[in-house]
């Protein structure tokens, strides 16, 4: 029987992590699951949870006056959703929609950061996966920014 | 390491090769708002009346590229696009940038145009028998490649996975949509395409850099052929990202775009490093140009 230890231990943003880490972290986790079209939030809601996505697609939007919601990003089975808990003001910046139906495990913020808090070496393992993701997106946002298939003379 | 045009292809290229061919237009298809597809036939000389080559078609090989004449305003190098088993339609997908490629676009059927070739280097599409393969283009990116994807498609058995990773600025700007709604729905093909940005109504499918899609891919890394194509960053940034899951720098290969003119290696416009992109090229491994590729000097 899959157990929430077990879920965690197999999301790839957990690979290799310290199965005491693990459990500390279980105490926080629990699962959510979403129907296509549903918001798990939205923009400007105060940053109480992430989510790790193990099956499904959820949209990132930004909603634009007279454009209507902008698709930013996709993210699906293996992503990481959320940072905005890490940093104050633990504000969302955009609205999360599932765009099919959509299995997580979602973990509550005020606790992870208790226990970071407390397990300083859980805090930096955790930072160093989270920055990992920054990294990425950042990267992925600038290449956009260069607006590489438009036409440069 | 460079690639040899095969022998049969070059005979038909050194016949005459600054000199162009009269082609017809057949048919002309719109691929997004400034990108068209057009469909060439061989037609007679003027002069002479002469059919060109003895099949009265274009031999070439996947990856291989043309100069394309619009008679008095000028001539552009352009992928070939098509079946390269079906040498008589010769077909290229251009995106109407410059005066050329903005006549090239506004071409009707039974326009004439002139052609020169087919140059350069192609995909290893043989050489990859036995391996994965990873095909990852970016906008008109594809238009080189999927000659090479037909080509994998009907020999299909002789490849393990096939695996397409294919971005694009917005949804409206893809190519070849009808058939990349095909190829997503076979079997033996794993398609999966990306833009940069969407509305919710318009699009269903990944939003991100095509980038990100290869880290998603299921292949076996140590024994894949990469086949990249499109704008020089966004290959940049594939290759480290294949580089991150294990591909071999020996077995990624690109396809270089630089300013070609004379496309046989005279004039000298297209020299990158040691190589000239229309003669050496285009399509080169990755490790031959590791050096210098990115660096903004050259």
């Amino acid at each position: 029987m899959e157990t929430l230890e077990s879920l965690l231990a197999e999301h790839p943003f957990f690979k290799e992590l310290d199965p005491r880490y693990i459990t500390l972290i279980a105490d926080c986790a629990s699962e959510a699951s979403f129907k296509a079209g549903d918001f798990i939030f939205r923009e400007g809601d105060p940053a109480t949870h992430f989510w790790l996505i193990r099956q499904g697609k959820v949209s990132l939007e930004i909603f634009a006056p007279g454009r209507g919601p902008i698709m930013i990003e996709t993210l699906s089975d293996g992503d990481v959703m959320g940072w905005s808990w890490i940093v104050e003001p633990y504000r969302k910046q955009y609205d999360g929609r599932a765009l099919e139906l959509t299995r997580t495990l979602v973990f509550d913020a005020r606790c992870i950061r208790g226990k970071c808090e407390t397990e300083p070496k859980l805090g930096y393992e955790l930072f160093k996966r989270f920055a990992q993701i920054f990294g990425e997106r950042l990267q992925a946002t600038r290449m956009r920014l260069l607006d590489l298939y438009g036409v440069h003379s | 390491m460079v690639f040899i045009v095969k022998p049969e292809i070059m005979e038909q290229t050194v016949v005459d090769p600054m000199l162009p061919q009269p082609y017809r237009v057949q048919r002309v298809r719109k691929e997004t708002c400034d990108t068209f597809t057009l469909e060439l036939e061989p037609a007679p000389h003027p002069l002479s009346g002469a059919q060109r080559g003895a099949a009265g078609g274009m031999r070439f090989a996947p990856g291989q590229f043309s100069m394309l004449y619009h008679f008095g305003i000028g001539e552009v190098p352009i992928s070939i696009s098509g079946d390269p088993s079906e040498p008589n339609r010769l077909i290229h997908t251009v995106r109407a940038v410059g005066a050329v490629t903005k006549a090239l676009c506004k071409a009707k059927q039974g326009t004439i145009l002139g052609v020169r070739g087919p140059f350069g280097s192609h995909w290893p599409v043989e050489e990859a028998a036995g391996n994965d393969i990873v095909i990852v283009a970016g906008g008109i990116g594809l238009a080189p490649l999927r000659p090479a994807l037909y080509h994998l498609l009907a020999h299909r058995g002789q490849y393990g996975r096939i695996v397409l990773l294919y971005g694009a600025r917005r949804p409206q700007d893809l190519l070849y949509r009808r058939e990349l709604e095909h190829w997503r729905g076979r079997f033996d093909l794993e398609v999966e395409v990306t833009v940069d940005a969407a509305r919710p109504d318009e699009w269903r499918g990944h939003v991100g850099v095509v980038t990100t899609l290869v880290s998603r891919a299921s292949f076996d890394t140590r024994h894949t052929t990469a086949l990249i194509c499109g704008p020089e960053i966004m290959m940049r940034f594939t290759i480290l990202e294949l580089e991150k899951v294990g591909v071999p720098d020996n077995q990624l290969f690109l396809s270089m775009e630089r300013n070609m003119k004379c496309a046989i290696g005279f004039c000298g416009h297209c020299q990158y490093g040691p190589t000239f992109i229309c003669k050496d090229g285009p399509v080169f491994r990755y490790d031959c140009l590791k050096e210098i590729f990115g660096k903004r000097e050259i």
